[in-house]
């Protein structure tokens, strides 16, 4: 019954429209728009404050752009999650790396690429958007991160959960989809046989909610399906 | 007529239980064992004949052990000690050297356990031949003993050698043997008795347990026979064996572990056969098998166990399964968008019921399924066409202990579960009976299934179905300590 009862209403659009207005003003992160909107900081995400991080000890990815969310019907069988993600909402949608801060327009709304840390294996989408206060019902996410490796990587495995349904790629080729309303289980989605290359890779994720909770897992498995833990995300603040 | 045509129906309708191709016919199979690439066991008849197996699947004969002979029969002492009757032999491989007893009965309980040695089961081999060993036990006649029946342990834990034999006429006995030449250790000192009113007996071990196999009840009238496999075991590899009820098997008992069923009547002469990583196999023969005009047959099949105790698994049978994870609890399907059974919109908050909704058929999901391969994921088992798996020998491409190579594809449909060259999985329309889309199928010791292609195009790499997540299967090298390759074969 967790399903659902987070419906948007006109009041919360506003809210989330003067939030948006208030961060591209400001250029500030979710720190700011927590203050500004006065509700209490999300517990477990935070503002990058560093260019680079490691994974942590489990491998789990820990660092990400993330895009405030773009309204999309809240179906999530294959053929509806494949025509939401693949549907183009702005430029650079496949491939493009932007900065914390960057803006792109979908239809009407300015949305925001902010580089977030989480402080937990997965990635709270609900934390996320707290502060915002965007709709977290109906929504896409899309996700970014980068990790960086002095040498070609063979027979890697992006490991992933996500809540509700989900699409990856790494370096601009989809190796994961997974369909419906699910839970964020770690380990659910995993690719086939990787090859990270010299430098930097890209993850990308789609992430589709359709009611409720909404989070993401993602690792990065050795052949022999432990998790790789001396990787290094290059993203975040500038020095 | 018609209730004719009604048994008639049943009987095509309960698919048979598979049974081992080729020249089958056996009584009392010695333990099967592997030489050079090839499967051997041997049994009672003249000469003791010789059954190989290049896969384990098909068998034929090749002559008999005393044709290897010098003389072309039992030593001098075994027949003195004996008698000119061969049956029921063992073999164990010890450095390189075969040992193999055998029962040479007299005018029973006079019997002798003789011994053969040889280098190579292969009666093509150059250096094939059979050195007489002698005996090695006997009964006089008049002892509570009948000295046939070998069955040979080496124990795992200190490599000592033991046989066990004896029949009906007395006690099943134990004594050790010497790994360097098969003979008796300490032949001055008495046999253990371990067991009565039983034959055919074998000692096993597994954490931390010996386990005497016996065969129970009357052999050697076909269909009449109450052939049954019964049990005990021990802490000690000299008893005293105990049965599930506590009662010790020098007091007759013993807990069954295989009696008739099916259309095979009278399983008797256990044998066990390790594959390693954790796939267990045993052999032996039934009395009568009515599918073969009642004749005695050798057999393979699965070793489980439970609670502590061998339990006896079961031929797979031919039909539709789902493929469950028993790691993830999700079921391998095709990738392709599923259907609700009956049609959306069903459930919740219905009252009273309604008409039963049929099953879904791969002929009406399959309109919306991409015509070329289709590769596979995993998800919730939801009844759905695209989960449901038809699993059925493939016919005249061989086996592999015990069973024959399966074609596994989507109920109702061609479509085919094949390997691929990148060591990953994909559905091709139509079955052409390429080895990538062959497949073994061992049930494991939990009951679980291993499940790994003929060939994966590409690699010489032994590969098996693998839960790489809970929502997509791979292939991957078996690893007996992780539930990743183990699945669930589930009647929908």
């Amino acid at each position: 019954m967790t399903k659902d009862c987070l419906n948007t209403s006109a009041v919360r659009a506003a809210v989330l429209v003067a939030a948006l207005v208030a961060l591209t003003i400001s250029g500030a992160g979710l720190a700011q728009a927590q203050q500004v909107f006065g509700r209490g900081p999300a517990p477990t995400i935070s503002v990058a404050d560093s260019p680079s991080r490691r994974v942590d000890e489990n491998g789990f990815l820990q660092r990400w752009l993330i895009l405030e969310p773009i309204s999309v019907p809240g179906q999530l069988g294959d053929s509806a999650i494949r025509a939401a993600v693949e549907t183009e909402y702005f430029e650079g949608q496949f491939d493009a790396v932007p900065d914390h801060g960057d803006s792109v327009t979908v239809g009407d709304q300015v949305l925001t690429w902010h580089a977030v840390d989480s402080s937990l294996y997965n990635v709270n989408l609900f934390h996320f958007s707290y502060a915002l206060e965007p709709p977290t019902s109906n929504v896409l996410f899309w996700a970014v991160t980068v990790v960086d490796v002095p040498e070609t990587v063979t027979d890697v495995r992006l490991a992933i959960g996500s809540n509700a349904a989900s699409i990856w790629w790494v370096n601009g080729e989809e190796v994961i989809g997974i369909y419906n309303d699910r839970q964020t289980v770690i380990d659910d989605g995993v690719s086939q046989r990787l090859q990270l290359n010299p430098g930097r890779n890209v993850i990308r994720a789609a992430i589709i909610n359709a009611g409720g909770a909404t989070d993401f897992c993602a690792r990065l498995l050795g052949s022999d399906y432990e998790p790789i833990t001396d990787l290094e995300i290059r993203l975040g603040m500038p020095d | 007529m018609k209730l004719r045509l009604s048994v008639v129906a049943l009987m095509f309708a309960a698919p048979a239980l598979l049974a081992l191709e080729g020249d089958t016919g056996m009584h009392d199979p010695s333990t099967i064992v592997l030489d050079d690439g090839r499967y051997y066991s041997f049994g009672t008849g003249n000469g003791l004949p010789i059954s190989v197996s290049d896969d384990g699947w098909t068998w034929r004969r090749v002559g008999t052990l005393m044709e290897g002979v010098p003389g072309g029969r039992a030593g001098p002492e075994v027949l003195e000690r004996g008698g000119n009757n061969t049956w029921a032999p063992d073999v164990i491989e010890i450095d390189g050297k075969f040992y193999i007893y055998y029962s040479a009965p007299g005018q029973q309980p006079k019997a002798a356990v003789g011994l053969l040695i040889g280098s190579t089961l292969d009666p093509e081999a150059p250096d094939y031949g059979w050195e007489d060993g002698g005996p090695v036990v006997w009964s006089d006649g008049v002892e509570d003993s009948n000295a046939i029946d070998p069955g040979i342990f080496l124990d795992p834990n200190d490599g000592r050698l033991w046989m066990v034999y004896g029949s009906y006429f007395g006690y099943i006995r134990l004594v050790e043997l010497d790994p360097a030449t098969g003979q008796r250790l300490y032949p001055e000192r008495d046999a253990v008795n371990v067991a009565i009113n039983s034959e055919a007996s074998i000692v096993i071990y597994r954490d931390g347990w010996y386990y005497l196999l016996v065969t129970h009840g009357s052999c050697c009238r076909g269909a009449s026979s109450t052939y049954n496999i019964r049990m005990g075991r021990s802490r000690e590899v000299t008893g005293p064996y105990i049965d599930n009820m506590g009662i010790d098997m020098l007091q007759g008992g013993g807990k069954l572990f295989l009696g008739s069923g099916g259309r095979r009547i009278g399983p008797g002469h256990f044998g066990l056969l390790d594959l390693g990583d954790g796939v267990q196999k045993f052999s032996l023969h039934y009395e009568a098998d009515l599918d073969r005009g009642g004749i005695s047959v050798l057999d393979i099949r699965p070793l489980l166990w439970s609670d502590g105790w061998p339990v006896a698994g079961d031929h797979l049978r031919a039909g539709t399964y789902q493929i469950e994870s028993a790691r993830t609890g999700t079921a391998v399907e095709l990738a392709v968008e599923g259907i609700p059974v009956g049609g959306p919109g069903r459930g919740r908050g219905g009252r009273g019921g309604g008409a039963p909704i049929p099953d879904q058929s791969a002929f009406e999901s399959s309109v919306n399924w991409p015509a070329g391969p289709i590769p596979l994921r995993m998800s919730p088992y939801m009844l759905q066409a695209q989960q449901k798996w038809s699993i059925t020998p493939a016919a005249n491409v061989g086996g592999y202990p015990g069973a024959p190579y399966y074609r596994i594809t989507i109920a109702g449909s061609g479509r085919t579960l094949a390997a691929t060259a990148a060591r990953e999985l994909v559905t091709v329309p139509n079955y052409s009976g390429a080895p990538e889309e062959l497949w073994r199928i061992d049930q494991l010791t939990d009951g679980s299934y291993r499940i790994m292609p003929k060939a994966t195009p590409g690699t010489d790499a032994e590969l098996a179905l693998s839960a790489a997540g809970s929502s997509f299967p791979t292939l991957d090298e078996f690893n007996p300590d992780s539930d990743r390759q183990r699945w669930l074969l589930k009647a929908p």
